[in-house]
């Protein structure tokens, strides 16, 4: 006799919890053939700008932990999601359809792609940085530092991206001390909720990583918008078809109002690459006087 | 009689050899524009010192095309090391013209001799001859081993630093391999002009650089234009959202240099005496003209009596008047719209409360004039701590502990830069990782340099001019490898655009 | 039991006016360890911002008579004899003969020993306690070094004020100085001052060299500054001229504040006086816009501002005849003192 399982509810995570959307709303997650996986949760304006809220009050203490510090603490990501290889690969599996064996693939890279990005982060600020031989008296040195709170769109519908894909796009923005909320796969987000449990046992400060599941077209809007987020990835935004057929163009032109920092779309996942991590950082130049007398 | 009163020590304007009338410099000659013509005047006596052609878009048409040519079939060919000679060749010349160009901007700018000899044009010099040297060695700018060209760059600069905003730009554009079509602000063109001699005798090739004198809309052609393939533009938050707008969902690459309000903060335990100086350097450095300017002081409040008398009567030392003249020390306001937006920012502190002070200046009969103002009792509601005057007017604030003045000084949409006074080294060091700024001045203020970035954090724009990162904003990176492994499953390079790049140009300009 | 104060100073008035009566080095190191910072480069950028005034026509004519006028013409040469003095003197008095519009110096500065001989060779044009005339300025305190006992420092004033000389050019001890020993130091100054006291109840005028050449830093004249007037200085002065660097426009701009400091503070005026390494007018005008634009153009007398110089005077004078006949002067038109 089979015993009767017990399906996961899966939630948004939001401040290092996990809330259903406050509008109520779920939505029918199904397998490639067709069959029933779950409902999530449908994330309203109202959950983005609660993830905002989350996002805004972690950047202190994020962007001001050692890198050496954020660096662990992204390593261990790497190495919890090891551990639970098995959740995620049966996740891909069923949502994507894909076999076992490129299912794990996906998570072995996923991994992989954390534990590359775990390493920058106390070396992109040597390398993005600069000591500047100016002309006078000063000590000058340029420093990259992260920009704030990054609004990101993990890539939608790639297929062995809905846990590469998102992992692609957070990566690179948190290593840096940036704060991000981000939509995941509209399609393929159970592997995105796990993730979340992930970072939750993680060392991940809450509110660090907040994860929408929903519609990208309808919840973006507010976040490209939104005059407290810095920077907007709009990585998986490329297919993106509003009610009125808004694109990633107008999430872009929505951006120009506080001009916010914008990464245009990507096709496919994008690559582990240095500049996915400038993208999102400033940089700081300082002068100080330098004198014996 | 009274020492003080230097006698009068005006620089002779007869070095200028000025034509009365100037086109546009397009393909490498000087060509009548199809618009109006249009006076430029001197700020300080409104006396009228050449007119100049008004491009229409289909001279900005032109201009495009010629530089889409010399990139094709010239400046993207040529070795990155003849590129860098054509720019040592321009610094050299600057170098060589330096009190020419001096006298003209100063003329028509109406910011003092002393500031446009010892400042704008050595600048000017320096920026051309760091930038020469990256010319072949873009491998080593750190976007990877083969970095790319953009191609066409429009660009966009203001009235308050012309000629030194014109290399700011062209400098990284072409060591980087761009060829260029740039427009100055309306009201300065004469030194973009004079520059184009420059060009013409350093013989650099036709159409790598031409120059469209105009209104905003001529700039606004010109950063629209489809065949552009980086903007880069310097002026007010407005104007940046304007274009940011105008580019969304293109190709163009971006930077932004906006407006800014920054924090100058004094602790009490500051070289007093220096920090006065910075903070007069500040905000009355080129009549407050200046994106970077320390238009908030932010005081510690036990010194905050002291440090306002100790101004007031430095300011009583500051000489406004005749631009030309050696010791002017405040020039004209360059319009006469500008002094127009002072003058309703000032009254409008006087009428929100804040306590006016304005040092006793003589206003001349003739041209734009506003004496050095500092307004004392501003609360950080008031119209004139949070909006760019962009004139010689101080707004003081004052703080009690380090955690205040940090929250005051990022309290505000903008983030270009801000200057921290005090002698204990761990606080400044402390303070500047907390201030949301792109530059940051720790015992000085204003101060610029080739090698240095210089850009803003929020509304104060985006990407840097200076330095390595201002020539890695004319490249686009060939792509890092990440290791193979990792790139086994990703299908794009993390700049390839989307599959959908939908292009909504005519609707973005309509917004 | 009655408390004593194992570090107390000599009750210099102005010290203790500004530190309290039970003035003690305590008291006065606190004060001057409390004084703000020096900024190095943005001093040096300021006086280099006043470098850049152009003086120009009856700016610059003004600006040539002042420097003669408020001058202290100087010899301090171990070779120095009566007829060296005398030959100084005349200079002093008539500083170009081809001129007589030339205003004549401010002081002879000389060794105490030679005051005699000045005094004697000036004659009626000397100045004798008033303001109108050439005063007399004699260097005292075992200068250059200063390195001599108290006894001997005072009697070396002692005699040149009886001598005749008006003002007295100390050194500080600066070895006391920069091994903290401000109270040494202080006290060394008070009892200087004591020195120049003649019979008659008035004082011969005390001017006190802080050497800043070997000061080094910028904190420390600064801090000297105010330890010099504090024990009552009437001049504070960069520089015996024997160490290099003398004065610079960076150091005597930073004493200017001190003096312009203490005027806001107490409404007393302290004088100024660079001296050595100023040889051409050019640099000399960047000293009096320096003075105008920092303390005000009330200091440019010679009650409160002088030049120590010696060559000085002539690079003036060839300036003056430019000025005066529009073609350039040579060395063989002004004379050798």
């Amino acid at each position: 006799m089979s015993r009767l399982t017990v399906p996961k509810t899966y939630k948004l995570y939001i401040g290092g919890k996990f809330p259903r959307s406050e509008s109520g709303r779920t939505y029918e997650v199904v397998a490639a053939d067709g069959a029933f996986l779950a409902n999530a949760a449908k994330a309203s304006r109202k959950d983005a700008r609660d993830a905002v809220v989350a996002a805004r009050a972690a950047v202190g203490g994020w962007a001001g932990a050692t890198a050496y510090n954020r660096g662990q603490v992204i390593y261990r990501i790497a190495e919890l999601l090891e551990g639970r290889r098995a959740q995620f690969v049966d996740e891909i599996a069923s949502s994507e359809g894909v076999s076992v064996a490129e299912a794990s693939a996906q998570v072995d890279l996923a991994i992989d792609v954390w534990v590359w990005y775990a390493g920058w982060a106390d070396k992109y600020a040597q390398v993005a940085g600069n000591a500047n031989p100016v002309s006078g008296p000063y000590f000058n040195l340029s420093v990259p530092e992260p920009t704030g709170v990054v609004a990101a769109v993990a890539p939608q519908g790639v297929a062995g991206g809905s846990l590469l894909g998102l992992v692609s796009v957070i990566a690179p923005i948190v290593v840096s001390g940036n704060t991000v909320v981000v939509v995941a796969d509209e399609r393929a987000p159970l592997s995105a909720i796990s993730l979340s449990e992930v970072l939750a046992t993680s060392d991940v400060p809450g509110g660090v990583i907040n994860m929408l599941t929903g519609s990208p077209a309808e919840i973006m809007p507010w976040l490209a918008a939104h005059a407290d987020v810095n920077a907007l990835d709009l990585t998986g935004a490329g297919s993106i078809d509003g009610a009125k057929g808004e694109t990633w163009v107008d999430l872009q032109l929505a951006a120009a109002e506080t001009l916010k920092r914008v990464v245009a779309p990507v096709a496919g996942i994008p690559r582990p690459a240095l500049e996915r991590i400038t993208a999102f950082v400033e940089t700081k130049t300082v002068w100080h006087t330098k004198s014996m007398l | 009689m009274a020492f003080l009163e230097y006698a009068a020590a005006p620089e002779s304007a007869s070095i200028l050899n000025l034509k009365a009338q100037y086109g546009l410099f397009i393909d490498g000659e000087f060509v009548d524009g199809h618009g109006d013509v249009f006076d430029t005047i001197s700020p300080a006596t409104e006396e009228v010192i050449a007119s100049i052609a008004q491009a229409t878009a289909g001279d900005v048409d032109v201009a495009v095309a010629a530089a889409r040519r010399a990139y094709d079939r010239v400046w993207s060919r040529m070795s990155g090391s003849d590129r860098g000679k054509y720019l040592f060749r321009i610094a050299r010349l600057v170098q060589e013209r330096s009190r020419e160009l001096a006298v003209a901007e100063s003329l028509d700018n109406g910011k003092p001799i002393r500031e446009t000899r010892d400042v704008d044009v050595p600048l000017v010099a320096a920026w051309f001859f760091y930038y020469a040297g990256w010319a072949d060695k873009l491998e080593h700018a750190g976007l990877g081993p083969n970095p790319r060209a953009l191609g066409v760059a429009a660009q966009v600069i203001p009235w308050n630093f012309p000629l030194l905003m014109l290399a700011w730009k062209i400098a990284p554009a072409l060591a980087a391999g761009n060829t260029v079509v740039i427009k100055p602000a309306e009201t300065t063109s004469l030194t973009a002009m004079l520059f184009a001699e420059i060009l013409q005798q350093a013989d650099l090739p036709a159409g790598v650089v031409n120059i469209v004198t105009g209104p905003g809309s001529t700039g606004q052609a010109l950063v629209t234009h489809d065949d552009v393939n980086k903007v880069a533009f310097t002026g007010s938050t407005n104007v940046g959202r304007m274009i940011a707008r105008q580019v969304a969902g293109t190709q163009k690459r971006l930077t932004l240099e906006l407006g800014g309000k920054a924090a100058n903060i004094v602790f009490d335990d500051a070289p007093m005496d220096q920090a006065i100086e910075g903070i007069v350097n500040g905000i009355f450095f080129n009549q407050g003209h200046v994106c970077c300017a320390g238009s908030r002081l932010l005081v510690q409040e036990n010194v905050h009596d002291e440090v306002i008398d100790r101004l007031k009567q430095r300011l009583s030392t500051l000489r406004m008047g005749d631009p030309l003249d050696k010791n002017t020390d405040i020039g004209a306001i360059n319009s006469a719209a500008q002094l127009e937006r002072i003058r309703t920012l000032s009254d409008t502190g006087e009428s929100e409360g804040a306590e006016r002070w304005t040092a006793d200046c003589r206003i001349p009969d003739k041209g734009f004039w506003f004496a050095p103002t500092i307004f004392t009792k501003v609360s950080a509601a008031h119209a004139i701590a949070r909006e760019e005057i962009f004139g010689p007017v101080l707004s003081v604030l004052t703080f009690r502990t380090p955690a205040e003045a940090i929250t005051k000084a990022n309290n505000t949409p903008y983030g270009l830069s801000a200057g921290i006074w005090t002698e204990k080294g761990s606080r400044m060091l402390a303070l500047v990782d907390q201030l949301r700024a792109g530059v940051v001045w720790a015992n000085t203020f204003n101060r610029f340099d080739p090698a240095s970035p210089f850009g803003g954090y929020k509304e104060s724009g985006y990407g840097r001019e200076g330095g390595r990162h201002g020539l890695a904003a004319y490249l686009e990176a060939s792509g890092w490898d990440a290791p193979a492994a990792l790139s086994a499953a990703s299908s794009a390079p993390a700049s390839a655009s989307a599959s959908k790049p939908a292009r909504k140009t005519r609707k973005a300009v309509a917004k | 039991m009655t408390i004593t104060h194992p570090l107390g100073l000599q009750p210099a008035e102005r010290a203790v006016r500004l530190l309290g009566g039970d003035l003690t080095e305590t008291a006065l190191r606190l004060h001057l360890d409390g004084l703000t910072g020096v900024d190095a480069v943005g001093l040096e950028q300021r006086a280099a911002g006043l470098s850049t005034r152009s003086i120009k026509t009856s700016s610059k004519a003004w600006a040539l008579d002042t420097i003669i006028r408020t001058c202290d013409l100087t010899t301090l040469e171990g070779a120095d004899t009566p007829g060296k003095v005398r030959s100084l003197v005349a200079k002093a008095i008539t500083p170009d003969a081809s001129d007589p519009t030339t205003p004549s110096v401010a002081a002879v500065c000389v060794y105490g020993d030679m005051v005699p001989y000045a005094v004697e060779a000036l004659g009626s044009r000397h100045a004798t306690g008033g303001t109108e005339g050439i005063q007399v300025a004699a260097v005292a305190t075992a200068f250059p070094s200063g390195r001599a006992s108290l006894a001997i420092k005072l009697a070396d004033t002692r005699d040149a004020v009886a001598a005749g000389a008006d003002e007295i050019d100390m050194v500080i001890d600066r070895g006391a100085f920069l091994s903290g020993q401000y109270g040494v130091v202080f006290d060394q100054i008070v009892a200087v001052r004591e020195a120049c006291i003649r019979p008659d109840g008035s004082h011969a005028h005390l001017k006190v060299i802080l050497e800043t050449g070997e000061l080094q830093t910028y904190d420390n004249v600064k801090r000297a500054s105010w330890l010099a007037i504090l024990a009552g200085a009437d001049f504070i002065k960069t520089s015996t001229g024997k160490v290099s660097p003398a004065a610079t426009l960076p150091v005597t701009l930073l004493m200017l504040e001190v003096i312009r400091d203490w005027h806001r503070l107490t409404g007393e005026k302290i004088g100024m006086k660079p001296a050595g390494g100023i040889r051409a007018s050019k640099d000399a005008v960047r000293y009096l816009v320096t003075v105008a634009e920092t303390v005000g153009e009330e200091w440019l007398t010679s009650q409160l501002w002088r030049f120590g110089a010696s060559s000085l005077v002539n690079d003036v004078l060839l300036q003056r005849q430019k000025m005066r006949t529009g073609h350039y002067s040579g060395p063989d038109y002004v004379t050798v003192d």
